[in-house]
């Protein structure tokens, strides 16, 4: 259950000449839930996508170093095979507006063209939902459109979708920053619930959301990865002071 | 500055008035002391009621604080001082009540002899002076001030540690000074404990500004580290 699922050497990426992370080194052990902290602009969201090869997919766009998942180089691997094996979530709630719940679910398998019988797809659909903490709110409506959910509900259903195609990893973006409180708490609890099977990596601006739902933090600022400690240590005695500025509110 | 800097810079002045207070309530309880000065002594016991006001006071608005900004780092560690420093300025205040109290309730003035014998008032002065430094300590987020108080605290302690001999003497001059010694040794005693309100007051201190832990057996270490 320690070991190292995820792990960067001297990672850094580019958009063209910007050179927008810089020489990151981390260890993400498996089953720890990780929050991604930092200003706007400082590279939280590209080391994010730079994991599961999202980052390639923007003209101009670069990557340098050795980003690992399981001991494998990732920039070796197939791209969708690297993206099976890390599901992600967005900031806002993204369930394909014309399918259903049910098909929203299995969209992994229905959309990558994986033959699977109804009875597998049944059992696919109720183990994430319930997963997901979805499964008892929607299941008498499994065939109605995955939009006429609420907010929060339709974060859990794409929360679900990824849980589908049993990622080793979930990489969330900002998860939680569309969503009214009532929906990011339940999504929070979620997270605690997940962590069980899976290892978590969220960005978030939310820093009370970080200090909450995470084991361990880490702080970016102008590309650089300044500090990465247990969350606990991180908020109540940071070692860098440019993360004690961040995280009191005194960043100028 | 932010709006929680302009709070807790607030707040530290609101410690720093009560620590001046309780301060000045420990200097009057000594003079009404030496001089036998009953009416001093009971403006001290009157004065009370406002250490208890600050006390309130600063509770309540480490409360608001902490609902309202949900603070981290040195910002939490200042609160959590917060609220134990004046927890120890209150139980500050109510040792120079105590000792007024004595005052008010002595039919005779204290013998000035007997005043000296015991170090008593040596033991007073180093007291206050060791409250006035972990004010400055506070103020100035002195750490190396801070933890010269756990040394000065010794002091305060041999005395105390020494009193029953003392006392014994000044009954043994003095049959009928009786009373008057046993009140002496109860206000070496406050004093004694004004010393460990200090040294936690310190232990504080160097917990918000460093994040080092030093009560309980750390705090001997940070005395090994003074000498």
């Amino acid at each position: 259950m320690e070991s190292t699922i995820v792990s960067s050497e001297n990672f850094n990426a580019y958009f063209g000449d910007n050179h927008v992370v810089k020489d990151v080194n981390i260890k993400i052990k498996r089953n720890e839930v990780i929050a991604v902290m930092g200003p706007s602009g400082c590279g939280k969201t590209t080391y994010l996508r730079c994991i599961n090869r999202m980052h390639e997919l923007i003209p101009g766009a670069t990557s340098k170093g050795l980003m690992k998942l399981d001991d494998q180089d990732v920039y070796k691997m197939n791209a969708i095979y690297v993206r099976y094996k890390i599901g992600m979530v967005f900031q806002r709630p993204n369930p394909f507006p014309n399918l259903s719940i049910y098909e929203n679910v299995i969209a992994g398998y229905l959309l990558n063209g994986l033959k699977i019988s109804k009875a597998d797809k049944d059992v696919i659909v109720e183990k994430s939902l319930t997963s997901a903490a979805l499964w008892k709110e929607v299941k008498d409506s499994l065939h109605k459109k995955g939009t006429f959910l609420s907010g929060g509900q339709q974060q859990r259903l794409c929360i679900a979708r990824a849980i589908a195609m049993e990622p080793e990893l979930i990489l969330f973006d900002e998860p939680t920053s569309a969503l009214d409180p009532i929906s990011t708490s339940s999504v929070e609890t979620l997270f605690h619930e997940l962590k069980a099977n899976y290892t978590l990596i969220i960005v978030t601006h939310n820093m009370q959301q970080a200090a909450r739902v995470s084991d361990k933090t880490a702080f970016f600022y102008l590309g650089e990865l300044v500090e990465f400690d247990d969350t606990k240590t991180m908020f109540t005695n940071p070692k860098d002071q440019r993360t004690q500025n961040y995280i009191t509110g005194r960043f100028s | 500055m932010t709006q929680l800097e302009n709070e807790i810079s607030a707040l530290k002045k609101e410690i720093v008035n009560m620590w001046i207070l309780v301060q000045s309530q420990l200097n009057k309880a000594r003079e009404a002391m030496i001089k036998f000065d009953k009416d001093l002594a009971r403006e001290v016991l009157v004065k009370e009621k406002r250490v208890n006001s600050f006390e309130l006071k600063i509770d309540r608005d480490v409360e608001n604080i902490f609902a309202l900004y949900c603070p981290v780092a040195i910002d939490l560690r200042f609160l959590l001082a917060a609220l134990k420093i004046n927890t120890n300025l209150e139980r500050i205040g109510d040792i120079a009540s105590g000792i007024a109290k004595y005052v008010v309730d002595s039919a005779v003035n204290y013998d000035t002899a007997a005043l000296e014998s015991t170090s008593l008032l040596r033991m007073y002065d180093e007291a206050v002076n060791i409250l006035i430094d972990t004010r400055t300590a506070f103020e100035n987020e002195d750490t190396v001030l801070a933890r010269s108080i756990f040394k000065r605290d010794d002091v305060l302690d041999a005395i105390n540690d020494n009193a029953p001999i003392t006392v014994a003497e000044v009954i043994k001059a003095d049959i009928t000074s009786i009373n008057e010694a046993l009140f002496i040794l109860s206000i070496i005693r406050k004093l004694e404990r004004v010393g460990d309100q200090s040294k936690n007051i310190a232990e504080e201190i160097i917990f918000y500004v460093e994040a080092k832990i030093l009560k309980h057996s750390a705090s001997q270490k940070g005395k090994k580290e003074n000498e």
